[in-house]
């Protein structure tokens, strides 16, 4: 057992920590919560690839370093800290680049891991539909071969980061007479392909967190099919394993964390034994958390696809960001209900926005109740129910 | 950063849980807690024989040179076997304290003895009604008369010193900032205990002193500077108690789990009903949390870090994560598990125990915010 970081290590999380803190002292941007999947900054995604800090891990004849999980954790543990607008390249460098790497074609490889490395291939997700959740094998989105070609036709929902998307990562039913599990495959779709279109939703918090994306007789090239076809179920249920297993789901409203301790100690309230006790609660919870997603990161670095692990870490961290909003909203008391822009507003809104906000966390990415279902049966060897 | 045992500590971690298996029954468990000293010779002598006294002892002192970490493997398997006993509180509290502070001439003279099973130690630290850990809470005053210390007071929740042959008492040798560690010979006629009842059948003392002298020379450490390494006895066993803890609820998620499997009613495993699952799945949560924040902390002692932070972070978690593990492995276990018949009460007694020793939830939760700057 070994707690520590490299020296190496050290050196590179000062390294990301200098240049965050240069963007900001800059005025590039400020620390925002969530900035991670709503943060759009082409500029600052360009900036970071400039510095080859995205697609860390992957291997160098694609533009990536070969650098270590550990190293990649680093990296989004600083970018989440900061708060930094991180949102155009966040899902091509944490899913997609891997799935295209894991199932890929070669061409499919040389055509996208490249540009996502230089910051240049926005990607979005295209699994959930209005009538598919939890069931994602329910899917009805459907692609018919014809001829070089395939012919898309559905709606998927709750894409997070749609808007800017250059691609979608969707999944499709290319088998409607198989068992539905072996009936659905995995497309790289252009979103300015014609019949694409998209229509914003906005969430709770008033912002736009996602798009229904709408695909009307969509002509995706064969060449586009990710992996094998009909094997799409399998693929995804990797990607989710690699969606869930990051820090962003504990530290994405580390700004508020960093914001209310500081309120707290300048207004003198952390003198409070209650608020005192409940700020140490939530530091004790969040450097546990902290554990077990760095778990997660040596498990990937071992070669294995992180599935109860990140399950775990997950469900964990969503609910520690929930109660991170819900003391915070206590401490703050009747200021805690202004918005951003607001006579009075405390900590720029991001109370209020996080309170609100976090309520979807423990549903995107796998529900915590079908993170708890694969803990049971794969980790404890439950017996399905 | 690597969260996985060497070669040598799964061996050390599998020789330790087929020992104990083979040795410690749960029918050997109760007859120790029903008996007056709580453990039994002839296992100790074997198990200083396997040198696990010494594990964590350098070899001159015919220790094994082993680390703290490798000792909180030990401790786990330990917490996972519900070992009765006074291994804790000779080793972890007496021997690893004389290491720490004792001048050599006292190492040599107790810790050999202490490696070959010959020696037992304990620490006397907390006061009636003074149940928080820090230098305030120690009232108990050591006068000074000539080349010699006069000790009076009563000292409580002392483990094991009814068989102890040393304690390691905690007194004040000067109003408001000195404090100093006495090695006391625990046989003397000035000193006498009462073995308190107590819910893990463990043997915590009142200990009372009456015009108890001590040498000068038996001051473990300096005079009056002996609340830091006395902070730092406490953190270690918080930890070592921790260790115990997380082999305790790694246990009791294995039983839970192996019996949700089992039992049926509606014709069917109770463990295929979701909400029987998503108690287990927080139930694995709470121990892999609790497992890694321990053995972080471990693994801080054992290289010698500033670990203040972690220490109290480790506590306070397992403190409570403890709670919740016991909440629902008592609710899946049904009515079975809250009878005497079930092993589950053994656990469910000592992770209790463990809990308030060396300072709670609460207690650490306060360290942390100091930590935070708060």
């Amino acid at each position: 057992m070994d707690f520590s970081f490299s020296e190496e290590q050290d050196r590179f999380r000062q390294e990301v920590r200098a240049f965050l803190e240069e963007e900001i002292e800059k005025g590039c941007w400020e620390p925002t919560c969530d900035a991670w999947v709503q943060g759009f900054d082409p500029a600052f995604t360009k900036r970071v690839a400039q510095r080859g800090w995205i697609g860390l891990t992957w291997p160098r004849e694609y533009g990536g370093q070969g650098r270590s999980h550990i190293d990649r954790l680093i990296l989004t543990e600083e970018m989440l800290r900061y708060g930094a607008p991180a949102a155009c390249h966040w899902f091509g460098d944490r899913q997609v680049g891997g799935a295209i790497l894991s199932f890929g074609s070669e061409e499919l490889k040389k055509e996208f891991l490249p540009r996502i490395v230089k910051g240049e291939a926005y990607f979005g997700l295209g699994m959930s539909e209005p009538g598919t959740g939890s069931d994602l094998a329910s899917l009805q989105t459907r692609a018919v071969e014809d001829g070089d070609y395939y012919v898309i036709n559905g709606q998927k929902t709750w894409t997070s980061c749609a808007s800017f998307s250059e691609y979608f990562d969707v999944y499709v039913r290319t088998d409607p007479e198989a068992p539905r599990h072996r009936g659905i495959s995995e497309f790289i779709v252009d979103a300015k392909s014609p019949g694409v279109s998209r229509i914003p939703m906005i969430d709770i918090t008033g912002t736009e967190a996602w798009n229904d994306v709408f695909f009307d007789n969509v002509r995706v090239h064969k060449k586009y099919l990710v992996g094998e076809k009909n094997r799409g179920f399998y693929q995804v249920l990797h990607q989710l394993d690699y969606e869930r297993s990051g820090m962003e789901r504990l530290m994405g409203n580390y700004p508020l964390f960093d914001a209310i301790i500081r309120f707290a100690k300048e207004n003198r309230l952390s003198s409070e034994p209650a608020i005192r006790s409940r700020l140490a609660q939530l530091q004790i919870e969040f450097e546990v958390g902290r554990l077990l997603v760095y778990r997660v990161a040596l498990v990937m670095e071992e070669g294995r696809a992180p599935n109860w692990e990140s399950a775990m870490s997950k469900a964990y961290s969503t609910e520690f960001e929930k109660r991170l909003a819900c003391v915070t909203m206590e401490v703050l008391g009747t200021y805690g209900q202004l918005k951003s822009g607001s006579k009075f507003v405390p900590l720029r809104g991001m109370a209020l926005h996080s309170y609100l906000g976090s309520k979807g966390y423990s549903l995107q990415a796998g529900t915590t109740e079908i993170l708890k279902n694969i803990l049971a049966t794969r980790r404890l060897g439950l017996p399905s129910s | 950063m690597k969260l996985t045992l060497t070669e040598e500590q799964e061996m050390l971690r599998k020789t330790a849980r087929d020992f104990l298996t083979d040795k410690c029954s749960k029918k050997f468990v109760k007859q120790m807690e029903e008996s007056e000293t709580g453990y039994s010779g002839e296992l100790w002598q074997e198990m200083a024989e396997l040198g696990w006294m010494g594990l964590a002892f350098p070899g001159k002192y015919g220790g094994g040179d082993m680390s703290f970490l490798d000792l909180a493997i030990l401790l786990e398997e330990m917490g996972r076997a519900c070992l009765p006993g006074p291994f804790f509180s000779a080793v972890v509290l007496g021997g690893l304290s004389i290491l720490d502070v004792g001048n050599e001439e006292q190492k040599q003279e107790h810790l050999p003895q202490l490696i070959r099973g010959k020696r037992l130690f304990t620490l006397a630290l907390t006061e009636p009604g003074r149940h928080n850990y820090d230098a305030s809470s120690v009232a108990m005053e050591a006068t000074r008369d000539d080349d010699s210390y006069i000790i009076n007071g009563t000292k409580l929740f002392v483990p094991d010193a009814h068989v102890a042959d040393y304690l390691l008492c905690v007194a004040r040798t000067k109003p408001r900032s000195g404090i100093t560690v006495f090695l006391v010979d625990a046989k003397s006629p000035k000193m006498k205990h009462t073995v308190l009842k107590t819910i893990a059948g463990d043997k915590l003392c009142e200990v009372v002193f009456d015009q108890l002298s001590v040498a000068k020379a038996n001051i473990l450490g300096r005079l009056n500077q002996g609340w830091s390494p006395v902070e730092k006895i406490i953190q270690r066993a918080a930890v070592g108690k921790c260790c115990e803890m997380v082999g305790n609820l790694q246990r009791v998620l294995e039983m839970t789990v192996d019996y949700a499997k089992e039992r049926k009613q509606f014709d069917r495993p109770v463990g295929s009903f979701q909400i029987i699952q998503h108690y287990c799945a927080d139930m694995a949560t709470d121990v892999d949390s609790a497992r890694f924040s321990t053995y972080q902390a471990a693994w801080m002692l054992s290289e010698g870090l500033l670990c203040a932070k972690e220490v109290a972070i480790a506590k306070a978690w397992i403190s409570q994560a403890s709670q919740r593990v016991f909440a629902l492995a008592h609710q899946i276990h049904g009515a079975i598990g809250v009878t005497i018949e079930h092993d589950l009460h053994y656990y469910t007694r000592r992770a209790k125990a463990a809990e308030v020793a060396f300072g709670d939830a609460d207690f650490y939760r306060e360290v942390v915010a100091r930590e935070m700057g708060l």
